[in-house]
C-alpha cells in the first residue's frame, strides 16, 4: 500500500491537501481531504453590528466573493423579517448570475483546462488546421489561422526564452493528455481570451456594487441609488450609461458561453468520454435554491428549486428544511474541533459549537493520522447523509422538476456526445454540469435587466426599504437564516442577533459539504468518495488524476473552513464602539 | 540562450519593437506620477534584463488579492507573466500540484538567489507555533522566514498581509500578523485593500521589476503614487461635502443626487487610496459613484473601528455631528487637505527633477 500526498492542491481557492492509498497497480482505495488553513471569521462576527456582517462575511471568500455577502444580509432580513424592493431583488440575482458565469468560465480555463489541455503540444499544432477545427464547432470571430499562428508564436517565445513560470514543472507530454495538438492551441488561446472577456464582466458588480472583487452590499436591499432626472446623468453610477453598461456586458457574456465555453466544454469532453464513468462522489444530491422573481419567501418564483435527491432516485425530491433541527448538523469526528457533549455528536447551526482543538502532526510533517482527526473542515451532513453539492446538484434538480430549458440543453450536449443521463454522475458530468447551468442563467440576465429598466421607467427607483435600518426598531431577540445557491453550491449563515449585536453566527458552505472528512460513522465526504471512484494513478508522482477530479469539484477552501472558538475558552464580547 | 534571454530579446522575437515598449513604460510612469524622462530608463532597463523571477506566497488569504491583480486593464496579467516577471510559484495560477510545485518554488529560489521577489498575500498565523495555517506540511511562518531570507524585496498585498487584516481582527483568534511583523531585514512594500486596486498591485510590481528599486513610500510602507491622497480630497462628491448637502438615508432624494455619504457612514475621509482616481474595473465606478460609503479597507484595523455606517467623529476633522456647522467645517478641512494634496505634488515634482 503507497500514500500519494498531494499537497498544495494548486489551480483552486485556499489550501488543500490529499493524501491517497494506492495498490501496487496505482488504483485509489482510499482518500482522505484536507483543510489546512483556518482564519475564525465567525468569532470575530461576534457582538458586532448586524448591518455590518455582510462585509466581514464577504471575506470568507474573494474567489466566490459576493456569495457571503448575499447570504450575510439575507439572514438578518430573514432574522428581521426585512422586506427589501423588487429593484434590489433584480440587481442582487443580476450580480449573483454575474458572478456565476464568472466563476464558472474562469474556473474551467484558468483553474480546470491545464488537467485536460496540453499547453507545450500546441506548440506543434498547425494554425490552419486550428482555424479549420475553431470553425467546425462555433460561429466565433477568433479563429482564422493568421490568429491562431500569432498565440503559437507568443506561446513559443514565452517556451523558449526559457523561464516557463506558471507552466513549470507540469505534467506535459503524460499519456492521459488526449487532445490533438490543434485542441490544445486552440483551448490555450481561449485561456487568455476568457482572462481579458472576464474583465468586463465584473463591471456588472462594479456599477452596481463599486467594486469587484467583494462589491458593497446592503441588508434591506441594494446600495446602489438609482439615478435618472435628479442630478444628471453623473450623479451615480447606477445611470442610463451604467445601465448600458450593463445591457452590453450581458450580451458579451452570452456570447462568450454560447460561443466559446459550451463549445470547448463539449469539445474537449469528447476526447475524454472514460472521464464520464469515473469520479461519482455520493450518489446524494442537495440544493436550496436561488434567483427569486418575487423574494425569497415565495420559493415558487425561484429559478433554481430546493430539494434532496437520495442514491441518484431523480423520480423523488426530499424537502428541505434549514430550521429543522434534525436535518442539518456537523459533526468533527474527524476535525480538529472539539464539542462540549463530545466529538461524536451532531449539532444544528444554531447550536453549532466550535471549539478549535488541532490534534494533527507538528509542522513540518510528511503524513496526516488519518484515523484520527486529519482537517479544519467539518462534516456537514443531512438527516446524517453526506451530500453533494454544486452545478450537478442543480442541473440534476432542475432536470428532475422538469424544467424544460435545461431538458433540452442537456439532451442536446449528451446527444452530442453520445451519453446516456447517468453519465452526468462522474467528473466530466459534473464539470459539464457547471457549462449547462451558465448557459441556462446567462439566459435569465437580460430578462432580469429588461424587468429592471422597466421599473424605473415606471417610476419605480426604489432599492433600498429603510423602515427597519434603525436597530431601535427590532426586537431584543431574533434569529434566522440566509441562504443562496453559491457558484459551488448551496450556502447558508444563520445568524442569532441579541439586543442589537450578532450573538452567534454559523456558516456551512458549498466546499465544507463537498471537501469535508469522514463523519463519525466513516462515511467520506464527496471529495473522498470521487476519489475512490474508478482511479487509477498512472504515476503516482504526477498525480494529474486527481487534480481532475478534485478541480471537477472547483474547490473553494478558505469558504470551506471559516470557524474558530479557539481552545474551548468563554468567548468574550468585542465592544463596539 | 534561452537561459538568459533578456526581456528586450522575447519582446523583439514576439515582434515587440522599442517602440511599444516605451509606450508601456510611459503608461507606468504616468500612473506612478514619475517624471515622463522615467519612461525610456525604464525601457532602457528593462530591454537589458531576464525577467524577473516572481514567488507569490499565499496564507490567510480569501483569494480576492489574485483575483484584483486578474482584473488589471493596464499592465494585464497576462502582460505581467508573459513580458516581464516569470511567476514562478502562485499556487491559484500554476500548473502543477504536490511535491513538483514546492520544487518549482525551491528552484526559482536557488536559480535567482538574493533576486528574486517575493509577494505575499495573507496575513501569518503566529499562535500555537503557527499550525492554524500549513502548506505541504509546513506553517506559513516557516515558508515565508525560509522564502524571504534570500529575496531582494518582499510586496505585501492586500490589507491582510501588509496590516494583519481580517484574520487579524479583535480577537485574532489565530494571532494573525503582518509579514512586516515577521520580517525586518528587507524592504518591503505594502499594497493595502480589500482587495487592492487592481493596477496598484500590477503598477507597483511593473515599477520594481523595471527600475529594480522601491518606489516612494507613505509612513505606513505604502507607495504614495497610489496611496499619497485621501479618497475624501480626490471624491467627485467633495463639492457636496464643501456645500453641506449629504445622503440622509441609502435611498433618499440626495443618495439619488450623488450627494455625499458622510452621513451615512463613509470612510473617505480617512482612508489613503487611488479610487476615486484610478477607480475600479476599468474605471466604470467604485464605492462612492455606486452608492455605498467608503469602507476604509486600505487603512490598518479598518475593521475594529466601529460600524461602517456610523458617521466619522468629530475628532478626525470633520464635524459630522452638527449639520449646519458641517459646510463651514467641511470648506475649511477641504481647504487645508487640498493645500496638503498639492504639496506633497509640489514634492513629488520636486524629487522627481533631482
Amino acid at each position: 500500500m503507497n500514500r500519494v500526498v498531494v499537497d498544495p492542491i494548486t489551480r483552486i481557492e485556499g489550501h488543500l491537501r490529499i493524501e491517497a492509498e494506492t495498490a501496487a497497480n496505482g488504483a485509489i482505495t482510499s482518500a482522505y481531504s484536507s483543510g489546512t488553513m483556518v482564519r475564525g471569521i465567525e468569532l470575530i462576527l461576534k457582538g458586532r453590528d448586524p448591518r455590518d456582517a455582510w462585509a466581514f462575511a464577504q471575506r470568507i471568500c474573494g474567489v466566490c466573493t459576493l456569495v457571503h455577502g448575499i447570504a450575510s444580509v439575507r439572514a438578518v432580513e430573514n432574522a428581521l423579517d426585512y422586506k427589501i424592493p423588487p429593484n434590489a431583488q433584480l440587481i442582487r440575482n443580476l450580480m449573483i448570475a454575474a458572478q456565476y458565469v464568472h466563476d464558472h468560465v474562469m474556473h474551467f480555463y484558468h483553474l480546470h483546462a491545464l488537467d485536460w489541455v496540453d499547453v507545450v503540444s500546441a506548440l506543434s499544432a498547425d494554425p490552419a488546421a486550428t482555424s479549420t477545427l475553431a470553425q467546425s464547432i462555433s460561429s466565433w470571430p477568433n479563429s482564422s489561422p493568421g490568429y491562431f499562428a500569432d498565440v503559437q508564436k507568443k506561446l513559443k517565445g514565452f517556451v523558449e526564452a526559457g523561464q516557463l513560470g506558471i507552466f513549470a514543472n507540469g505534467f506535459w507530454g503524460h499519456p492521459e493528455f488526449k487532445l490533438p495538438a490543434e485542441a490544445n492551441l486552440m483551448a490555450v488561446a481561449h485561456y487568455l481570451e476568457a482572462l481579458d472577456w472576464q474583465r468586463n464582466v465584473v463591471q456588472i458588480h462594479t456599477i452596481f456594487g463599486g467594486k469587484n472583487p467583494h462589491p458593497n452590499f446592503l441588508v434591506g436591499g441594494a446600495p446602489s441609488p438609482i439615478s435618472v432626472d435628479s442630478g444628471g446623468a453623473a450623479a451615480t453610477a447606477v445611470n442610463l450609461e451604467g445601465l448600458n453598461t450593463v445591457k452590453t456586458v450581458i450580451g458579451k457574456m452570452q456570447q462568450f458561453v454560447d460561443q466559446v465555453y459550451l463549445p470547448d466544454t463539449l469539445a474537449i469532453a469528447s476526447f475524454y468520454k472514460d472521464w464520464f464513468a469515473r469520479g461519482e462522489g455520493i450518489g446524494n444530491f442537495m440544493t436550496y435554491g436561488d434567483f427569486p422573481e418575487k423574494g425569497m419567501d415565495d420559493p415558487s418564483s425561484w429559478l433554481i428549486p430546493s430539494g434532496i435527491i437520495l442514491d441518484r432516485d431523480l423520480s423523488t425530491i426530499h424537502p428541505v428544511d434549514m430550521n429543522d433541527p434534525e436535518q442539518i448538523q456537523e459533526f468533527v469526528s474527524h476535525s480538529y474541533y472539539d464539542y462540549g457533549g463530545g466529538k461524536d455528536q451532531g449539532l444544528h447551526p444554531y447550536v453549532g459549537e466550535t471549539n478549535l482543538n488541532y490534534s494533527g502532526p507538528t509542522p513540518p510533517y510528511e503524513q496526516l493520522d488519518v484515523a484520527n482527526s486529519y482537517s479544519w473542515l467539518k462534516s456537514p451532513r443531512w438527516r446524517g447523509k453526506p451530500m453533494e453539492v454544486g452545478p450537478l446538484s442543480r442541473v440534476l434538480m432542475l432536470y428532475a422538476k422538469g424544467h424544460e430549458p435545461t431538458k433540452e440543453l442537456a439532451a442536446k450536449a449528451l446527444g452530442q456526445l453520445d451519453l446516456p443521463l447517468t453519465a452526468m454522475f462522474s467528473t466530466l458530468g459534473r464539470t459539464a454540469a457547471r457549462t449547462l447551468e451558465s448557459k441556462i442563467i446567462v439566459d435569465q440576465m437580460q430578462i432580469w435587466l429588461t424587468n429592471l429598466i422597466d421599473n424605473i421607467r415606471a417610476g419605480d427607483l426604489s432599492v433600498h426599504n429603510p423602515v427597519k435600518w434603525d436597530p431601535s426598531t427590532w426586537p431584543a431577540e431574533a434569529k434566522g437564516v440566509g441562504f443562496m445557491e453559491a457558484p459551488r453550491g448551496g450556502l447558508a449563515h444563520w445568524i442569532v442577533i441579541k439586543n442589537g449585536k450578532i450573538d452567534n453566527y454559523q456558516a456551512v458552505v458549498p466546499s465544507t459539504w463537498n471537501a469535508g472528512p469522514r463523519d463519525t460513522g466513516g462515511q467520506p465526504g464527496a471529495y473522498e468518495a470521487a476519489l475512490m471512484d474508478r482511479h487509477t494513478l498512472h504515476d503516482p508522482k504526477q498525480p494529474l488524476e486527481i487534480q481532475r477530479t478534485i478541480h471537477s469539484f472547483d474547490p473553494c477552501i478558505a469558504c470551506a473552513v471559516h470557524v474558530t472558538d479557539p481552545n474551548g475558552e468563554e468567548l468574550t464580547q468585542i465592544k463596539v464602539r | 540562450m534561452a537561459e538568459h534571454e533578456t526581456v528586450g530579446e522575447l519582446l523583439a522575437r514576439r515582434g515587440i519593437t522599442r517602440r511599444a515598449l516605451l509606450k508601456y513604460t510611459a503608461y507606468l510612469a504616468s500612473v506612478m506620477a514619475l517624471a515622463p524622462s522615467a519612461s525610456k530608463v525604464m525601457a532602457q532597463a528593462l530591454s537589458e534584463t531576464r525577467r524577473q523571477s516572481v514567488i507569490w506566497l499565499s496564507f490567510q488569504e480569501c483569494t480576492g488579492c489574485t483575483e484584483s491583480l486578474t482584473r488589471s486593464f493596464s499592465p494585464t496579467l497576462e502582460d505581467l507573466i508573459f513580458d516581464l516577471i516569470s511567476l514562478d510559484y502562485h499556487e491559484t495560477l500554476q500548473a502543477v500540484s504536490g511535491a513538483a510545485a514546492e520544487e518549482a518554488r525551491l528552484a526559482a529560489m536557488e536559480e535567482n538567489k538574493g533576486k528574486y521577489v517575493v509577494v505575499v498575500d495573507g496575513s501569518v498565523s503566529t499562535k500555537d507555533g503557527g499550525v492554524y495555517s500549513t502548506n505541504a506540511g509546513k506553517t506559513n511562518l516557516e515558508v515565508l522566514k525560509e522564502t524571504a531570507a534570500d529575496a531582494l524585496a518582499v510586496i505585501s498585498v492586500g490589507t491582510c498581509a501588509a496590516f494583519g487584516g481580517i484574520p487579524h481582527a479583535n480577537p485574532n483568534p489565530t494571532g494573525a500578523v503582518a509579514v512586516s511583523d515577521i520580517i525586518k531585514d528587507k524592504p518591503i512594500i505594502n499594497i493595502p485593500g480589500c482587495p487592492p486596486i487592481a493596477e496598484a498591485i500590477a503598477g507597483t510590481v511593473g515599477y520594481l521589476v523595471t527600475f529594480g528599486s522601491i518606489p516612494e513610500l507613505d509612513d505606513k510602507g505604502r507607495p504614495k503614487s497610489f496611496f499619497g491622497d485621501s479618497i475624501h480630497d480626490r471624491c467627485y462628491r467633495r463639492p457636496f461635502y464643501d456645500r453641506g448637502l449629504f445622503a440622509k438615508s441609502f435611498d433618499d432624494e440626495g443618495a439619488r443626487k450623488g450627494w455625499c455619504l458622510y452621513e451615512v457612514g463613509c470612510k473617505g475621509p480617512v482612508t489613503y487610496n487611488a479610487c476615486a482616481t484610478l477607480k475600479w474595473n476599468g474605471g466604470v465606478s467604485f464605492p462612492i459613484q455606486s452608492g455605498h460609503g467608503c469602507l476604509g479597507c486600505s487603512e490598518p484595523n479598518f475593521w475594529d473601528k466601529g460600524s461602517f455606517y456610523r458617521a466619522l467623529p468629530a475628532d478626525t476633522g470633520v464635524n459630522g455631528g452638527v449639520v449646519a456647522g458641517a459646510a463651514v467645517a467641511g470648506a475649511a478641512v477641504g481647504a487645508a487637505s487640498a493645500w496638503m494634496a498639492r504639496r506633497r505634488k509640489e514634492r513629488a515634482i520636486e524629487e522627481a527633477k533631482s
